[in-house]
């Protein structure tokens, strides 16, 4: 991937200070609507985190899954699992515990699934995504299709004294905030090392890179693992934030919504995901609050961003980026 | 129906009235909301899949039974803010989110959904916002998570079927097939009345649990036939309880009595027709309940819809009443939470399935019904259990 | 379990398969042979459905009513082709996914605008309408035997066009490559809107004559949406015999799952697909 031409940069980074700075001016611009859009950004940056992730796979290493909804819920799941019912849990132990999990399970759907390409791979892995639906569903494990609670918030402390309340909405938010361009800046050094070039070239050509004596599988592997875990993140936030977890999360609804967002964003682009999280959410919430019959427009909307940008929206910016005069953008 | 989103100007009128009831604190808020500002009814229910029908319908029946009392909360005018939950628990907590913090409704009205529910509950229990739950029979929402601020003026999936374990020894069956789809809401409808069955000396020959929400009865159908038990009880609604029926005589298991949970019939009776003969079930209402105010209000429902009414318009109109009567109380005054939600507690709604109380954890204390199909018509035999209590197991909040 | 018993429930294991092949034929041709990602293919089914059940009630007769819902699906998958699809050919696949994601949510609020959400039932033609005694205390609903033997048709009917007519020969040398056809002289754009038609009109007959025993209901089209791909993809994309094989044997799969291992039952069929891919990634009959 080339470096993003400047005005697209300067753009992106004024997206970012706009997400930043939001608490400071959101009760500002919207009195009344504050509160709940900051909680409603928040679930919006998680669902970015899942579909940058799922960019590495389908955009990056073009290994269109169907099944990435799995290791978002898994992760959800894993909080509710191991948090004691009545006290909090202890961050540090059930984060690393609940990611390692999620990356063991990606390990082995991972290596089974990579053993096939193409359509093969999106089917298997729907198969996969199915099977971990219904397992949860099915289960007693964790209230099997009503769900299961979180009642108290995981504890952020070191020696006993506590770092952040995650209780607190805004604290919430700055967390999930500084994750989120975390995951983004990971993405962008990994696929800037000699093992994301790798990963990337596969993308294009896979029986090349073949030729040029690397064994494409491990590296195909290791980015399935290493995007399963950033899905397992943003369901563990998910999680998180209500305090509810569900078999809905590892539905292929779940998993074909993120889908749709990297493509309507632009694929292999890992800022473009993130932008149609944005863009996806803020246009069900518009049309929601339009009308009673929003799947119509809200369909009639994925349909025209299909037909008129080839690109997705990544491409439409990367397009105006190359021009000499680019036009302002603000999504967010 | 004419719930209309919030505009920005009623936004920011609403503001304006708020920023001047703070500033004018010495006034008792009482007075100071008064008659101006709206009453806000969060509605959270299903307009689109599946369910789509169950929500208009509550929809409907909770919009008339405020409409018959001047459409007015303790003479407060209404703003209804409806949000499309889909059926999605995935979405649960940030749709229930959406009416409590975004739109700081002074009532959430939903859903259907068990597993939706579960997600809105959490979310409006720890915000106090007054829920009104008017299908979704989930126990645990009056049990481990009843609270205060939430009601139910529908059921609970115990109540439902646990008269029935009576009605089935009564009937002379001794072993019974269970059969559900695999999901918590069948589950714990058959639970309640395996619980209530085998405690007098009933037996279970085979609990069988259909991956949900599959359609396909025949190999279960198979099953049910080579086991030969003295009746069939089952949980399906919808679609489902539409197709099994029809499966089940068509598979000629006729001969096989079939028991079950009011939903197996209701809404779908007419698309069964002759299938439906003769199955025998229990529930909180009865479309044709020879009562003044049942006649009433299905009249009434038929001639504003345009179509009969159903159980889950009962639901509805009673979470109107609910909300009308409560309302009235306390005149409006809506920051009057303790005495809002005393005045609910203490409600006594005249329903169009006979009169119902509150039980200690929200949940309605009422009648369950036996019916049966005869000439394609629901009979009510009487009354399989009168002012049936919900164990309210787990709660401990109230 | 005694041997009658087996062999009943193995009856209804074909019988359910030969349903799903019906449902999934159309995707057969849309999605195996012309290698369209169409999510929207549960679409065509509901309208199918949908319109057998209004035209039913117009018409009084269920027979007309399948009659001419089958034209109605066709223009409709007719008209998105040319609309629509086209225009993505040369894009990537996944943009398709994109575009018929889309047309669920419109098809989905359509359905509702125009018949409601209410669950409805179909009724069957007098004549089909019932069973032939098995055992004892079980029978056989005859309009079941009925589907089954349509589907076997629809089978044999699309094996025979597509492996044996100079039409099948076409669209299997348009799917694999376009420009060479076009160069022959052959209409490409109509072939592959006509294809497109006739896989939506397969999937409306599936919705139409399923509809008086699976009644018809908002967000059926979903429901079904899935297992439709299962079905293509085992038995191999782009083979007609192999999602035949697919569909019987994931009836098979799902009736001896439920007796067998009630417990699994929706985890096995997922499992079964998973260790066929693993076993011939491009499916059992490719």
């Amino acid at each position: 991937m080339s470096r993003l031409p400047r005005p697209v940069a300067i753009a992106l980074l004024a997206l970012v200070v706009l997400l930043a700075a939001y608490p400071l001016y959101g009760a500002w611009l919207f009195p009344a609507k504050h509160a709940f859009l900051m909680q409603k950004i928040t679930g919006i940056m998680i669902l970015a985190i899942m579909a940058m992730s799922l960019d590495l796979l389908v955009g990056i290493a073009g290994m269109v899954s169907l099944g990435h909804a799995a290791f978002f819920g898994l992760g959800g799941y894993m909080l509710a699992i191991l948090s004691p019912e009545y006290e909090a849990a202890n961050i540090w132990i059930v984060l690393p515990a609940a990611l390692a999990i999620v990356a063991a399970v990606a390990a082995i759907i991972g290596a089974l699934s990579i053993r096939t390409t193409g359509i093969s791979f999106i089917m298997i892995t729907l198969a996969f995504g199915q099977m971990g639906f219904y397992f949860f569903n099915d289960s007693r494990l964790a209230g099997g299709s009503d769900g299961a609670y979180i009642y108290v918030m995981p504890a952020v402390e070191i020696a006993g004294i506590s770092l952040m309340n995650l209780e607190n909405k805004l604290v919430f938010y700055y967390l999930v905030f500084g994750l989120f361009i975390g995951a983004y800046l990971l993405l962008k050094v990994l696929l800037a090392s000699p093992f994301g070039r790798v990963v990337q070239a596969i993308g294009v050509n896979e029986s090349r890179v073949k030729g040029l004596g690397f064994n494409p599988d491990h590296y195909k592997l290791v980015a399935f693992v290493i995007g399963a875990t950033i899905a397992g993140l943003a369901g563990f936030l998910g999680a998180a934030q209500y305090g509810f977890v569900n078999p809905a999360m590892l539905s292929w609804h779940q998993s074909g919504t993120a889908l749709v967002m990297v493509i309507l964003g632009g694929m292999g682009t890992i800022f473009g995901p993130a932008l149609g999280a944005f863009v996806l959410e803020l246009a069900r919430m518009g049309f929601e609050g339009m009308t009673e019959h929003w799947l119509l427009p809200m369909g009639l909307f994925v349909i025209a961003v299909v037909l008129l940008l080839p690109k997705g929206l990544a491409g439409l910016l990367l397009q105006l980026g190359a021009k000499p005069a680019p036009e302002p953008e603000d999504e967010a | 129906m004419d719930s209309k989103p919030v505009s920005r100007r009623t936004i920011l009128q609403g503001a304006a009235v708020a920023g001047l009831a703070g500033a004018s604190g010495f006034v008792p808020t009482k007075f100071a909301i008064g008659n101006t500002a709206k009453v806000k009814v969060g509605i959270m229910l299903p307009y689109s899949g599946t369910y789509a029908g169950l929500g208009e319908a509550i929809t409907n029946g909770m919009k008339m039974a405020i409409a018959e009392k001047g459409g007015k909360l303790g003479g407060r005018d209404i703003e209804y803010v409806a949000v499309d939950d889909e059926s999605d628990p995935a979405k649960a907590p940030e749709n229930a989110n959406k009416l409590v913090t975004g739109e700081k409704v002074d009532f959430v009205v939903g859903t259907v959904h068990s597993g939706v529910a579960m997600g809105m509950v959490k979310v409006t229990k720890q915000s106090g916002t007054i829920t009104i739950i008017p299908n979704a029979g989930a126990n645990a929402a009056t049990g481990p998570m009843c609270s205060p601020n939430i009601f139910r003026t529908s059921f609970s999936n115990w109540q439902t079927t646990f008269p029935l374990g009576k009605v089935a020894i009564e009937k002379g069956y001794k072993n019974v097939v269970t059969m559900t789809w695999k999901y918590a809401a069948g589950e714990e409808m058959i639970g309640a009345f395996e619980e209530h069955f085998t405690s007098r000396g009933g037996r279970i020959a085979r609990q069988i649990l259909v991956p949900f929400p599959n359609v396909e009865f025949q190999a279960n159908l198979t099953e049910i036939a080579a086991l030969k038990p003295d009746a069939v009880m089952c949980f399906f609604a919808g679609a489902g309880a539409l197709k099994f029926v029809k499966d089940y005589a068509a598979a000629g298991l006729k001969g096989i009595p079939l028991i079950g949970p009011g939903f197996l019939t209701d809404g779908v009776l007419k698309g069964q027709g002759e299938a439906a003969e003769g199955i025998l079930t229990t529930l909180h209402y009865a479309d044709n309940l020879d009562t003044p105010v049942n006649k009433t209000f299905r009249a009434a429902y038929e001639k504003q819809f345009g179509k009969g009414a159903d159980v889950y318009a009962v639901q509805g109109y009673d979470a109107g009443q609910l909300l009308v009567q409560s309302m009235a109380a306390v005149k409006g005054d809506t920051s009057a939470q303790p005495a809002l939600i005393a005045a609910m507690e203490k409600a006594e709604i005249k329903s169009p399935r006979g009169n119902f109380t509150f039980s200690k954890a929200h949940n309605p204390i009422q009648d369950i019904y036996l019916r049966e199909v005869k000439n394609g018509q629901e009979m009510v035999l009487g009354v399989a259990q009168k002012g049936l209590i919900d164990p309210a197991r787990g709660c401990m909040a109230v | 379990m005694d041997v009658w018993f087996f062999l009943i429930q193995a009856l209804n294991g074909v019988q359910y398969g030969l349903l799903l092949f019906l449902v999934a034929s159309g995707l057969t041709l849309i999605f195996g042979i012309m290698g369209i990602i169409n999510l929207a293919h549960g679409s065509f089914y509901m309208l199918g459905a949908y319109t057998a059940y209004w035209l039913a009630l117009k018409t009084g007769s269920l027979l007309a009513a399948l009659v001419l819902s089958l034209p109605i699906a066709a223009l409709v998958g007719f008209g998105i082709e040319t609309l629509l699809v086209r225009a993505l050919y040369k894009r990537d696949h996944l943009d398709q996914v994109l575009l018929t994601y889309g047309l669920i949510l419109v098809f989905n609020e359509a359905q509702k605008l125009i018949w409601g959400s209410d669950v409805h039932a179909v009724a069957m033609p007098a004549v089909l309408n019932w069973s032939f005694p098995l055992t004892d205390n079980l029978s056989y609903p005859i309009y079941r035997l009925v589907i089954s033997a349509v589907c076997a048709v629809v089978a044999l009917g699309m094996w025979w066009v597509i492996a044996k007519t100079r039409f099948g020969m076409w669209v299997r040398a348009g799917a694999s490559n376009r420009e060479m056809v076009q160069a022959l002289g052959i209409n490409v754009k109509l072939l592959f809107g006509l294809v497109f038609a006739i896989g939506a009109a397969l999937a409306g007959l599936a919705g139409a004559i399923a509809a008086p025993v699976s009644s018809v209901y908002p967000g059926m089209g979903d429901s079904v949406l899935i297992l439709c791909f299962v079905v293509v993809v085992i038995g191999g994309v782009g083979s007609v015999k192999g999602a035949f094989l697919g569909a019987i044997l994931i009836g098979l799969a799902d009736t001896f799952g439920r007796v067998l291992v009630p417990d699994f039952a929706s985890f096995s069929v997922y499992a079964v697909m998973a260790a066929v891919l693993l076993w011939k990634p491009k499916g059992l009959f490719a």
